[in-house]
């Protein structure tokens, strides 16, 4: 399959992994370089390539993989998750989501409990889908759940482009959209900050392009890969990185220059302009982050579902417990958290990291033979 | 029989009435040949050791790529005979219809259970009609129920699986759950993705024919090959490991579902098996299901490799690694981004 199978070449592959062991190789003989080198791959697509191909394996044990907050789903803090299923439950409401966030777990129920009661919830593959609905059903409201990072954000303008264009009054949006820099700079600030390199989430750059990371590289002296989701494209990321290291650089690099460049996609970054301003967002795990998400526009708050329903509050309570905050930034593979394959499974998740396709929870259930450990 | 688009099927169809007669009497006596329209209940002949099994079809939408709700429900219910090891020859058909429903639908799925029938060797001897008032169901919900006489015993029980048993799936997968999921989400695809819904009795006739005797054969539907090889191998306590490069995915198939983020070994079949059989039969078989339609791709694609108390299912990786296979959990939901 073109723009597959050339980037899952089991020869090339293990090219690449010879070249690694090379780098690794003069990694070693200098002692002022700290070993294990942990890079740090963003983007929770990543996490499920590297255990779903078992490229963690087939490193050098030299080189470890810390798995980073880049998963939409598994970042939408439980209050929104309330909030969602609030707007969700009100008559006349048609709420619309990804397929990934219905089985996330809110504080009493899910979206698929909610819908088993009489909710009308569905599931849709792209943003204006839900405005499609909303045009149908102009009796009903017609709420989309707009999550996700930069990469979803633009065909979320999509979705607003066509509402505005046709005048679609019944359609709004809950806007949880959130962005990659600040949070990485929240890890990378972070005094126990134990990261060597950072593989950065291609999608994310061939929306917003790779220059986002040049004050990050600056500011922390660490090397930003950014890199693809194939097989070959994170290997070539991890080598990369590991040449900077052994070279002692720090430079923002791109893997993933078949699809990403550094100024992304102006046409996609104009219509985020557009409809959307920054501004602080809560994460789940790590708490409020200063400029770290995307909110309407204040010409635009007539598509904001918090705004139309302003008397519908979320229930505020704590996160079910605290580990998936600290898988999420890292500091704890998932087969360290008690609840890990015993209480959360994909069958009964506990924790939204167990539910989403990018959660690292999910790969390591899903990928992880007999001991569940990963290097 | 010139169904005018404007007729549909009323409570007046469901009420054993007139209305019901004619449709017993035009629709369904002209399709099932061999229906006994005017009793209460079929008579069989006796047939000797039987396999019975029974399914509804309940999918939506109801016609797709391939095939509709009514040649599905024949070869779902014919496919659960056929992997008993058993001759299919009997069926009942029952059908719940919502107020509405277009006539002229009616008799397609009616004539596409008919021919249905027809390739399975299977006879439609009894059925039933109720209509459910508007809004109280999906158009159309479908039961069949059937009876076959028994061929060969315990060829669909796990327990007989034994370590180096080969693993053998009878065709390309994965084609009917995406030919529904393009459907459902208006991913028109050029050309689209057919159902590979049919009938797996005459494959199994002549596997049997040639004297391979399968430890265990299962139709590989909801869930797919993944929660059969699953079941199998936590009933059989083995471990079962297979190469992923071996499983037979059509491309269009392998591009919608990587497109979705969905994994082919977990997408619904409803005209493909997975076969245990002893390593030296593994050749012969897939040579004989090549011979059929559908099964031109039949490949082996892997084997009990041991014994494992709690049952394992493992594939290769591209990397040599080994990852989990498991059972399907919850609906399969498509990924964000």
């Amino acid at each position: 399959m073109k723009y597959v199978t050339e980037f899952r070449d089991k020869e090339v592959a293990e090219g690449v992994i010879l070249e690694i062991n090379k780098v690794v190789a003069e990694i070693k003989k200098n002692p002022r370089i700290k070993l294990p080198i942990r890079l740090m791959e963003i983007c929770g697509g990543q996490t499920h390539s590297i255990l779903q191909y078992g490229i963690h394996s087939a490193l050098p044990k030299e080189v470890e993989f810390v798995h980073g907050p880049g998963c939409p789903v598994c970042v939408t803090p439980i209050e929104t998750i309330n909030l969602a299923l609030e707007l969700a439950k009100q008559p006349n409401v048609i709420f619309t989501s990804f397929g990934d966030m219905l089985r996330v777990p809110g504080s009493d129920e899910n979206m698929f409990e909610a819908k088993a009661k009489g909710a009308d919830i569905r599931w849709v593959y792209a943003p204006s889908e839900a405005v499609e609905i909303a045009k149908q059903n102009p009796d009903k409201e017609v709420v989309f759940f707009a999550i996700g990072f930069e990469t979803t954000t633009w065909p979320i303008t999509e979705a607003l482009c066509i509402a505005e264009r046709d005048s679609v009054k019944n359609f709004s949006i809950l806007p949880t959209m959130v962005r990659v820099p600040p949070a990485l700079e929240v890890i990378l600030s972070d005094p126990e900050c134990i990261i060597d390199g950072i593989l950065a989430a291609g999608h994310v750059c061939t929306i917003m392009g790779t220059e986002e990371y040049e004050p990050l590289v600056e500011k922390y002296n660490v090397p930003i890969v950014v890199t693809g989701f194939q097989p070959i494209d994170i290997l070539t990321g991890v080598l990369l990185a590991l040449l900077q290291i052994e070279e002692g650089r720090s430079d923002v690099e791109n893997a993933y220059g078949w699809v990403a460049n550094s100024a992304g996609s102006t046409v996609a970054k104009s219509l985020i302009n557009k409809f959307f301003k920054i501004v602080d967002r809560k994460w789940r795990g790590i708490g409020l982050i200063p400029n770290s998400g995307f909110g309407l526009r204040d010409e635009y708050l007539k598509y904001d579902a918090e705004i139309k329903w302003k008397n519908i509050h979320a229930r505020k309570e704590p996160e079910p417990n605290k580990y998936c905050g600290l898988v999420l930034t890292g500091k704890i593979k998932p087969t360290e958290c008690p609840f890990y394959k015993k209480e959360c499974s994909q069958e009964h998740p506990i924790g939204a990291l167990m539910v989403s396709s990018e959660g690292a929870c999910a790969a390591y259930f899903l990928y992880n033979k007999d001991t569940g450990e990963s290097k | 029989m010139g169904y005018k688009d404007t007729d549909v099927v009323t409570m007046a169809h469901g009420s054993g009435g007139e209305s019901m007669q004619r449709l017993i009497g035009e629709m369904y006596a002209n399709a099932f040949p061999k229906l006994q329209k005017d009793t209460d209940a079929a008579c069989l002949p006796n047939i000797g050791e039987m396999a019975f099994t029974t399914d509804s079809f309940v999918v939506d939408p109801i016609f797709f790529p391939g095939g509709d709700i009514g040649s599905l429900a024949v070869h779902g219910t014919v496919n659960d005979i056929a992997m008993m090891g058993a001759r299919p020859k009997f069926m009942s058909v029952a059908f719940i219809i919502e107020e509405g429903f277009p006539l002229k639908d009616l008799n397609t799925i009616v004539h596409s259970m008919a021919d249905a029938a027809k390739k399975s060797n299977i006879q439609i001897v009894t059925g039933d009609t109720k209509v459910v008032g508007r809004g109280q169901g999906n158009g159309i919900y479908i039961n069949t129920s059937a009876v076959g006489n028994l061929m060969i015993h315990d060829c669909n029980q796990p327990q007989y699986v034994d370590v180096g048993d080969k693993i053998i799936v009878s065709g390309d997968i994965g084609r009917h759950g995406m030919a529904i999921m393009s459907v459902r989400n208006g991913l028109e695809l050029d050309p689209p993705i057919l159902s590979d819904s049919a009938p797996l009795n005459a494959m199994v006739l002549s596997i049997l024919n040639d004297d391979v005797y399968p430890s265990c054969m299962r139709d590989a539907t909801r869930g797919g090959v993944a929660a059969v090889l699953n079941e199998i191998a936590r009933t059989a306590q083995v471990h079962i490991r297979i190469e992923e490069e071996k499983v037979p995915v059509d491309e269009n198939v392998r591009g919608l579902a990587e497109i979705l983020g969905l994994d082919p070994l977990h997408i619904a079949n409803e005209g493909r098996f997975v076969l245990f059989v002893k390593a030296e039969d593994a050749l012969r078989t897939v040579k004989i299901l090549q011979t059929f339609e559908g099964g031109e791709k039949a490949a082996i694609i892997g084997e009990v490799a041991g014994k494992n108390k709690n049952g394992l299912v493992t594939a290769k990786t591209l990397l040599g690694s080994e990852k989990p296979i498991h059972m399907p959990a919850g609906e399969i939901l498509p990924r964000i981004c």
